[in-house]
């Protein structure tokens, strides 16, 4: 069997689990109910409140994408630190959250923040008489997701940094570099392969999520993937639910190219000032 | 009058329990090619570390022109390291890793490109300064680490075994232009190896090392020439080493034969290691030779024949000579005063463990050596010269 041979049943899957249904929703895209092209479902799209809820949608993601690469890569830094033992314990210990379903960890926030839940309560008790909701906020929904995606940062930001070799920290310490500025022009550089890969897998699913939404927001903060999710579920309505489901799409692929974009400058630097001196 | 650039005093140091340096003290001198030799783990490298800043040893202080620098960290040392994986950045072009130093210390760009393009030249690697580190040869490689390293001008390079990764050819090259380029620059270069024969070719001052414990410091001749003890000699080329005794100065009995030499200060029948090295042993005829034996193997290795001959009382002799005997013919050899040296037999048998760590074969024969005392010394007990 030739190695090409062996790609046949990848072929396949593809062709039939991934181009066909994204055809199949072009094809409802653009087609109305009696089959006929029409770009009807866009231009709906253009009403202001769908697109509002694609801003909200854009808007709650950045912010969570920034909170989790606040938190995961100091947290990527300190696991992958190699005076800490243990470290592969701790790693588990991060991870452990996402072997529990999905559905119960979000609705165990919903039950942790609710009015006369736990933290209510614990508020009430150190003499917060009369704390602020924080279930259905926009807050809840980013903590939900925070919590639900942080992981997906760590992980890419911990193996980039892993596997880095040290002799290039040390290295840059003797030829005067102190801590701050390692960091900053070697252990930093060298691991934004993993912060790329750690804000898409934290972006992507942020911004498309319904279910978070859905629990934590009380249904009050529509989001994008809320919309699609109704348009199919209740409205029945699969050309809406596409064209937007298309629109998601073209904006993560615009955010993603933008944000692979920047990092490429960033470490292409080098290679253009070779480019431009040889111009000079 | 050379003058003391870094002292190493007492320096101890333990990792996990395993002690890797054990009171090791000596010292560096300005300008000086310092060469650290000892087998893999005899701590040579944990030496350089704590020298580099890059480790801090439990025991013992490190003097920079007088000033304790123990607790100091790498980046405000004055010495630069080459890494023995070269630790290229490999997200910057050989122009950005050169010139990383003066970045960090804020040099004026034209300085910087100056120095960087200086530096360039003396490692013979002009026009390649927007070279992807990746695309560079190891050999290429290498001489981008020691152009990062020297363009910052230290007082002292640290090399770690930077030639260990390159092929013969390449190796015998670097080590010619290292040593012109540290005369050129006048820079103290601290080396380590655990090739000897590159240690003898660039050294000014080698320092031997096994089990974390000092062996013998001393210039290449005196290494090769007068090594101190058993593990030096071994590790110092090849040799000859027997057991002899020393009935009075300047006569040593070993080989079942008395031998005029040169060395004194031993006391009477004192029990002695004998070093001859392969080449200072002279194949005659039989009934010429002080010691007899026959021919058992002869290998052609290049510049000369390598010949073991078998002694009457058993011992397997080690030749290096340029002509040859055939196989199974009977030899005299004949071994010259001067080239006879000899070292007082280690008292305890924690030398010979060392010898271990190196040799397992040389450790059993010493072991064995050391159980068995010479009946010949015990006979001779009571002489007096």
């Amino acid at each position: 069997m030739t190695r090409k041979s062996l790609s046949y049943p990848y072929l396949v899957w593809m062709a039939l689990f991934i181009l066909l249904p994204l055809g199949l929703i072009i094809y409802y895209s653009v087609t109305s109910d009696n089959g006929g092209f029409t770009l009807e479902h866009f231009s709906r799209f253009l009403e202001k409140d769908y697109l509002m809820v694609l801003a909200r949608s854009l808007w709650l993601a950045l912010i969570c994408t920034v909170i989790c690469l606040l938190l995961g890569y100091p947290a990527a830094y300190i696991l992958a630190s190699r005076t800490l033992k243990r470290a592969n314990m701790l790693l588990v210990l991060f991870l452990l959250p996402m072997w529990m379903n999905f559905l119960l960890r979000t609705y165990a926030w919903a039950f942790l923040l609710e009015r006369g839940g736990i933290i209510y309560t614990f508020l009430q008790k150190i003499g917060i008489s009369d704390p602020p909701p924080m279930l259905n906020t926009q807050g809840a929904i980013v903590l939900g997701m925070v919590y639900n995606f942080l992981p997906f940062m760590v992980l890419p930001i911990y193996t980039a940094l892993s596997k880095m070799d040290h002799h290039l920290v040390e290295a840059a310490y003797d030829l005067g570099a102190t801590p701050v500025r390692v960091f900053g022009k070697i252990t930093l550089p060298l691991s934004m392969p993993g912060v790329i890969s750690g804000i898409t897998m934290v972006f992507m699913p942020s911004a498309s999520t319904f279910v978070i939404s859905k629990l934590l927001g009380g249904g009050k903060q529509m989001l994008i993937g809320d919309l699609i999710e109704s348009q199919f579920t209740i409205y029945r309505n699969w050309h809406f639910g596409s064209a937007v489901s298309i629109v998601l799409m073209l904006f993560i692929l615009l955010s993603m190219r933008m944000v692979n974009g920047a990092s490429e400058a960033d470490l292409d630097r080098g290679k253009s000032r070779e480019k431009r001196r040889r111009r000079a | 009058m050379p003058e003391k650039l870094i002292e190493l005093q007492h320096i101890t140091k333990v990792f996990d329990g395993v002690t890797v340096l054990d009171d090791v003290d000596f010292y560096i001198n300005r300008n000086e090619f310092i060469t650290l030799l000892g087998p893999s783990g005899c701590g040579k490298t944990t030496t350089l570390r704590i020298l580099g800043g890059f480790e801090k040893p439990d025991e013992g202080r490190v003097l920079f022109e007088g000033v304790d620098i123990t607790t100091i960290p790498p980046y405000k040392r004055q010495l630069n390291t080459v890494f023995q994986r070269y630790a290229l950045f490999p997200h910057m072009n050989v122009f950005d890793n050169i010139a990383f130093g003066l970045h960090i210390n804020k040099r004026p760009k034209d300085e910087v490109r100056q120095r960087v393009m200086d530096a360039l030249r003396l490692v013979d690697l002009t026009g390649f300064e927007y070279r992807h580190v990746d695309s560079l040869s190891g050999g290429q490689q290498q001489r981008v680490a020691i152009a990062r390293a020297i363009v910052n001008r230290p007082q002292v390079l640290l090399l770690d075994e930077p030639l260990a990764a390159l092929d013969l050819k390449m190796r015998k090259g670097m080590q010619r232009e290292l040593k012109e380029m540290q005369q050129q620059l006048g820079i103290t270069f601290v080396y380590v190896t655990h090739d000897q024969e590159e240690a003898l070719t660039m050294s000014d001052t080698i320092v031997v090392m096994n089990g974390g414990v000092l062996q013998q410091i001393g210039p290449p001749t005196s290494i090769y020439n007068e090594p101190k003890n058993r593990f030096v000699a071994r590790f110092i080329g090849e040799s000859n080493i027997l057991d002899g005794i020393m009935p009075k100065d300047c006569l040593v009995r070993f080989g079942g034969a008395e031998f005029e030499c040169v060395d004194t200060g031993f006391a009477p029948d004192e029990a002695v290691d004998v070093v001859v090295r392969p080449e200072d042993i002279y194949i005659v005829d039989e009934k010429n030779g002080h010691i007899t034996g026959e021919v058992i193997s002869v290998t052609f290795m290049g510049m000369f024949n390598e010949i073991i001959v078998r002694a009457d009382d058993g011992f397997e002799w080690r030749i290096q000579d340029t002509g040859s005997r055939p196989v199974g013919s009977r030899v005299g050899l004949i071994v010259r005063p001067d080239d006879i040296h000899i070292m007082p037999q280690p008292k305890d048998s924690t030398e010979a463990v060392e010898v271990n760590v190196f040799d397992a074969d040389a450790a059993e024969e010493a072991f064995a050596e050391e159980l068995e005392p010479d009946p010949a010394a015990m006979e001779d007990k009571g002489y007096d010269a």
